[in-house]
């Protein structure tokens, strides 16, 4: 998908310095029409700082932006009528209701979406006389994406959208942001959750300290699909193990890593059943975003 | 849709908020009606010596609490309000979306002037009902009206360019209410300026914008009352356009401020 289509955000050598401190230190990247994509990385990599120079809250030390064909820095009322920002804290008035908070936003934009759907888009359309004030924290997240849409922007913004969700909040929220990819629209997210950009995002790019140090799409992202998958079990007490390179993984298990697990898998359970053996915990997988997260990033994880 | 269109509609969700809102709608609204209702029934049967004359307290009082109303609504509530709309990051949301800033400023500041001409209207009505109080009319009344309006502007961009000092929405009532509670106090709104206060007081006093515009208001709406002198009729309460440029001076220095120093982020 990348590479093709219009170019709906492009960034070269983007920095950002807040006195001796380089939040931003040179990002390259583009985001095309239609397109999920995810920055990943752990707090304080610079994910927020990136995101609010791109909806023109903040102005860059040096390097290119581009954002709807709009140098996001001027912050053309032009650019701000076709986006969408959802930022990391919300910020609503708690006394009107959700009618008229999604009513009030939409009204300022040229052609908005109605104000009830967008309510049933992210499920909220039990509460719409409900004011502010009374939903829930997850009810409120909900709302802060209504008031981004509300609009009918190209280009959304998610910054941590599910940070502080229960996991059916964010796999509800997950699926609202489907559905508007479902809509055609293009989607910039910053998540510091694996399974959030995995499961959402085209593309995905690791952020740590200020750059951006691995790119892809979340299935092949640093060669994962080519890696070598992993076995994991729990090698039985009273019997030892034939040599098909384990090494102990924590835990009392052992994993091997294997280029054709298939093989190695069928040796292990020739094995074990041949001297009556159980493998506990057996488990086959592929490296995990995670684990290209963690290979890339250190493991660190800075404060905000 | 026009920008002044967008402000009209953004006026409308504004008030809503607002009464919906115990805390504005009552220390904006109730409390300086509440005063009223004290300062007149506790001593509205005495009498200010002020301007050579001795005036009911209870004509001094309503005067005074309209333009108390008028400064609760236009800088206190205002400075207060934007800071904790502020924190909750509602400002800087707004400033995400089309909506120019200004348009969004100007609601908050026109839906004050709506709130304090509403005060005004109904602390002269008590004082006509229950205190033989008049309605300014004539020349009077376009005096007290340009002075409501200069005065209201002005308290209001000095609130904007105040929240620009103030670092959070927890710090906003103490800061606030330091900045304009010893002027209350000196400027003849709670306690009468009479021809007994105090030169050095009294100069203090005229250095700020507050004590003008109770002036101001006051000669405005006191237009018709005469004294008798030596056979010589006079207006002891002669309204002076000179209050209204201080008033506007420091407005004009309120909106300097405001524009070079407004944030629509918190201070952390």
């Amino acid at each position: 998908m990348s590479g093709s289509g219009e170019r709906v955000i492009e960034v070269r050598g983007l920095r950002k310095a807040y006195g001796d401190v380089e939040a931003v230190a040179g990002i390259d990247l583009h985001v095309d029409r239609g397109e999920v994509f995810a920055l990943l990385g752990p707090n304080g990599a610079g994910k927020t700082t990136t995101t609010e120079i791109l909806e023109g809250y903040r102005q860059r030390t040096a390097g290119e932006a581009m954002v709807l064909g709009e140098d996001p820095a001027h912050g053309s009322r032009a650019m701000k009528e076709r986006i969408g920002i959802v930022l990391q804290s919300t910020g609503i008035d708690p006394f009107l209701t959700v009618h008229e908070t999604i009513e009030l936003y939409a009204g300022y934009y040229p052609s908005p979406r109605d104000v009830d759907e967008v309510i049933d888009l992210v499920g909220l359309a039990e509460k719409r006389r409900t004011r502010v004030l009374k939903l829930s924290g997850g009810q409120q997240r909900r709302l802060d994406v209504a008031v981004a849409l509300a609009g009918d922007p190209e280009l959304l913004f998610l910054d941590e959208p599910t940070t502080g969700f229960d996991p059916n909040a964010r796999r509800n929220a997950w699926e609202i942001v489907k559905n508007l990819t479902a809509l055609g629209k293009t989607v910039f997210l910053t998540t510091h959750f694996m399974d959030e950009a995995q499961y959402l995002a085209d593309r995905v790019a690791i952020i740590a300290k200020g750059r951006i140090v691995v790119e892809g799409a979340p299935d092949t992202i640093a060669g994962r699909d080519t890696m070598r998958s992993r076995i994991r079990f729990r090698p039985p007490a009273d019997v030892d193990l034939p040599p098909l390179g384990q090494v102990p993984a924590g835990n009392g298990t052992v994993e091997i890593r294997a280029e054709d697990p298939g093989r190695v898998l069928h040796e292990l359970t020739g094995w074990a059943l041949d001297h009556g053996a159980s493998l506990e915990s057996l488990e086959v997988s592929r490296p995990s975003l995670e684990d290209v997260y963690v290979e890339y990033t250190g493991g660190e994880e800075g404060t905000d | 849709m026009s920008a002044s269109g967008l402000t009209l509609r953004q006026v409308r969700f504004t008030n809503k908020a607002f009464w919906r809102n115990p805390a504005s709608a009552f220390f904006t609204f109730a409390f300086p009606l509440m005063f009223l209702v004290i300062f007149t029934a506790l001593l509205g049967n005495g009498e200010v010596p002020i301007r050579g004359m001795d005036l009911k307290q209870s004509t001094y009082y309503v005067v005074a609490m309209a333009t108390f109303g008028v400064i609760s609504a236009c800088y206190t509530n205002i400075a207060i309000s934007v800071c904790f709309n502020r924190d909750a990051g509602i400002l800087k949301r707004i400033r995400g979306t089309p909506l120019p800033g200004r348009s969004y400023l100007s609601a908050r500041v026109i839906h004050s002037m709506i709130v304090g001409a509403l005060l005004v209207i109904i602390t002269l009505a008590f004082g006509w009902a229950f205190y033989d109080g008049t309605w300014p009319t004539g020349l009077a009344l376009i005096q007290f009206v340009t002075t409501f309006l200069v005065g209201s502007l002005s308290f209001a961009a000095l609130a904007l360019a105040l929240t620009a000092a103030i670092p959070n929405a927890d710090a906003a009532p103490p800061i606030v209410n330091a900045s304009i509670l010893p002027l209350l106090f000196i400027s003849g709104i709670f306690i009468p300026i009479t021809d007994e206060t105090p030169d050095w007081l009294r100069i203090i006093g005229d250095l700020f914008p507050v004590k003008h515009f109770a002036e101001a208001m006051r000669d405005a709406y006191l237009s018709d009352v005469t004294l008798t002198r030596g056979g010589v009729t006079i207006h002891p309460f002669d309204f002076q356009w000179s209050d209204v440029l201080v008033i506007a001076a420091w407005g004009i220095l309120g909106l300097i401020l405001a524009a070079r120093f407004f944030s629509w982020e918190p201070r952390r």
